[in-house]
């Protein structure tokens, strides 16, 4: 059949595996791992006490099953929480990394030579348990801007670490979130002091390597007083017949007009067409608006795992703060999404904008679930959402749940949705213009999801409508 | 006048779409340069043909052959008659959102190009050659950063379809009720539009269910199509005839013979 079913799948491009010699933890999870982590972190005893708060807490609560997506029971004891290359080098010195990490990261587009480097970005490389590079620290020190591994700042920046880590995503938030509190290894740490304009795009990039591993990063990000930051996560992970399970929590918090613009391209393997393999991404990302006038803005776009469980959210805080949500989520094959948003108005005059896009194609389930909460003292609070889904083909589906839960009798809400298909009129209107049909797949998808590239780093937006190519290729015949 | 060279030559052409046949043998001859004329009533096959020629997938080819510029037109898949100069404009224009008219114009025309062995043209470079081509025409951009269709009213639709003739230049234009859902006005914008358009190197191919457009348009031939044959062919005189009697005295004829 000559139909838009046969393009979908082009292989998965990034999943390589890298030779190299690691040093892994034996696999299963109780309170001696948890001290082996934080001991190899060298981690002060408040650290571990947290950790271990967390591990207790977690050993209470049980794995959600809310969300809109189906898999086997995870035995969390049969996960390595620890793996890192052996020949890792002294922090600071970019020329002793090993040469097949830099290669490794090379082939995934993410060149650790400063000399090499994207032009104003700064990368901070995560591979497996550990970071491995962090380019740009000493250019941006000059600013004031903190940006590196979340260990290091353990050890050089306690007071800020210790005042802000978990505060906005507590450690029994929730089941994952708890489980990453306890066993996190490196992310990313990100200080801008007061008035400053970070001068680069900062960005990490994770790499899962290692098998029969999880990879449960952590990152947080202050903007001081009147600051702005934007910060990019990319990641990837070798074809595996295994899940592996990629827990994270994100933390962002933005002072009075501060501004803190997140945006995430996540491409984990995405299993194989049967659903065979593939990561489970559950991740906690929420960030605060502590300060009047301040701004947190999410954009995603989220074509690999085989299981997507997040929902970056905004807990408006200060008066007139804004919280932005921007997605996009692919799911072809047998993958399946559960994303959306949460935005939480306390302050006075908080806007909050989400707008979702959802791709489903092949036997993809694809399903937004967001939440807008006004509290009782969020005066003249304004939200408005867009959902919109696009099927591509027929065995897929697109599920969408908007929670609406307003306090306060002068708060606005906007809603819309909206699902469309791509025809084979569509495609042969473009085709007969001179399009291939995989072109005109293309740019049909393009312009669904306009609204959300335009709110990437220009650097990024080139990279995600190339990656949205790849991940519909093989869905339109 | 001069008779160019074949450019479309339809033989016996049967086709079929889930499973009913539509068209029950189309004999037609296209030279360079020449405008012909289909009319017919509602449910004729006019639009299938004009649809079968572009090579819309959701018809089936029966019996018969396409020969295009002496190439087997029914092989090729769509884009490739495209990238030949074969052009529909269609009556139901689809809508493509956040894609600008500008940017589908020009990716149309790259693809155009990269066929015919031409570099490519940037954004600057296209909007140079647009201007002069809605120079040619009399139009402005007013439609250029407007997304595909979308919002477009009916007339708009119709409208963009012969401005993207325009900026395509095929070889063979296909027309499939381009008048439908225009008002007068905007037929004679769109009929000036193909008359400036016409040409030696230029066929034109106009599917039509009214003879009104015929009023501004003059083809060199017209064909009524009835019940998937052609049953009668002639000159711009025919059209005003059929205006005046209808179709009945036709299918009647189908009857007889």
């Amino acid at each position: 059949m000559t139909s838009i079913e046969a393009h979908v799948q082009q292989p998965y491009k990034y999943g390589f595996v890298t030779d190299i010699e690691s040093e892994v933890v034996p696999a299963g999870l109780n309170e001696d791992v948890i001290r082996l982590i934080s001991a190899k972190k060298g981690e002060p005893e408040w650290m571990l006490e947290w950790r271990l708060k967390a591990y207790r807490n977690w050993l209470k609560m049980s794995e959600p099953h809310w969300p809109n997506v189906k898999y086997g029971p995870i035995d969390y004891q049969a996960i390595s929480y620890y793996a890192a290359p052996k020949k890792l080098p002294k922090l600071d010195s970019l020329d002793q990394v090993d040469p097949k990490l830099v290669a490794t990261f090379e082939k995934l587009g993410i060149p650790i030579e400063e000399q090499k480097r994207l032009s104003g970005v700064a990368v901070d490389a995560v591979f497996d348990s550990v970071s491995v590079a962090t380019t740009f620290q000493a250019e941006l020190a000059k600013f004031g801007v903190i940006f590196c591994p979340m260990s290091q700042a353990i050890r050089e920046h306690a007071d800020l670490v210790q005042k802000y880590l978990g505060t906005v995503v507590p450690h029994n938030d929730n089941f994952f979130a708890a489980l990453n509190t306890a066993v996190f290894t490196d992310g990313s740490f990100v200080y801008v002091p007061k008035g400053v304009r970070c001068p680069l795009e900062l960005s990490t990039y994770f790499r899962i390597n290692a098998s029969s591993t999880g990879q449960f990063e952590r990152t947080l990000i202050i903007a001081d007083e009147g600051s702005y930051v934007s910060y990019l996560e990319g990641c990837s992970a070798p074809m595996r017949d295994e899940n592996q399970l990629h827990a994270a929590v994100v933390e962002l918090v933005a002072f009075d007009r501060a501004t803190i613009k997140y945006s995430t391209i996540q491409n984990w393997y995405p299993g194989d067409e049967e659903g065979k393999g593939g990561i489970y991404n559950f991740v906690t990302k929420r960030g605060k608006c502590a300060g009047v006038n301040s701004k947190i803005s999410w954009t995603q776009v989220e074509t690999g795992s085989a299981i997507t469980w997040k929902y970056p959210g905004c807990i408006l805080q200060g008066d007139n703060s804004i919280g932005e949500f921007y997605s996009v989520a692919v799911t072809s094959h047998r993958q399946q999404a559960d994303t959306g948003t949460k935005m939480i108005h306390l302050g006075k005059n908080t806007r909050s904008t989400i707008v979702s896009k959802g791709i489903s194609a092949g036997r993809g389930q694809n399903t937004y679930r967001g939440l807008v909460k006004i509290m009782k003292g969020a005066e003249g609070a304004r939200n408005y959402s867009q959902c919109d889904s696009m099927l591509i083909g027929d065995k897929c589906g697109a599920h969408t749940f908007p929670y609406i839960d307003v306090r306060n009798s002068t708060a606005i809400m906007e809603h819309e949705a909206s699902t469309s298909k791509i025809g084979e009129d569509q495609i042969f209107y473009l085709r007969q213009r001179g399009l291939s049909a995989e072109d005109a797949v293309s740019m049909i998808v393009n312009g669904f999801c306009k609204e959300v590239f335009k709110e990437l780093p220009m650097e990024f937006a080139v990279e995600a409508t190339r990656l949205l190519g790849i991940s519909l290729e093989g869905s339109v015949g | 006048m001069k008779q160019g060279k074949v450019l479309l030559e339809v033989k016996g052409l049967r086709v079929a779409v889930a499973g009913t046949e539509i068209l029950k043998g189309v004999d037609l001859t296209i030279r360079e340069g020449e405008v012909h004329a289909i009319m017919g009533p509602n449910g004729s096959g006019k639009s299938t043909l004009a649809q079968v020629l572009a090579g819309h997938p959701a018809y089936t080819v029966l019996a018969g052959s396409a020969a295009y510029d002496g190439k087997d037109l029914l092989d090729m898949k769509p884009e490739e008659r495209a990238r030949a100069g074969v052009f529909l404009a269609f009556q139901y224009p689809v809508e493509i959102r956040g894609i600008t008219n500008s940017y589908f114009l020009r990716s149309a025309l790259n693809a155009l190009r990269r066929e015919r062995g031409e570099p490519e043209l940037d954004p600057i470079d296209f909007l140079q050659f647009l201007e002069q081509k809605l120079k040619a025409i009399g139009w402005d951009d007013s439609m250029m950063n407007r997304p595909v269709n979308e919002g477009f009213s009916g007339g708009e639709k119709k409208r963009n379809e012969i401005l993207q003739l325009a900026v395509l230049e095929p070889r063979l234009a296909i027309l499939d009720e381009t008048d439908s859902g225009l008002d007068i006005d905007a037929l004679k914008t769109v009929a000036e539009t193909v008359n400036k358009l016409r040409g030696p190197d230029r066929s034109f191919l106009i599917v039509t269910h009214y003879q009104r457009l015929l009023n501004y348009i003059t083809p060199d031939v017209v064909h009524v199509l009835a019940d998937g044959r052609i049953v009668k062919s002639g000159g711009p005189a025919l059209a005003h005839e059929l205006e005046a009697k209808g179709y009945d005295w036709l299918r009647d004829g189908v009857m007889v013979s």
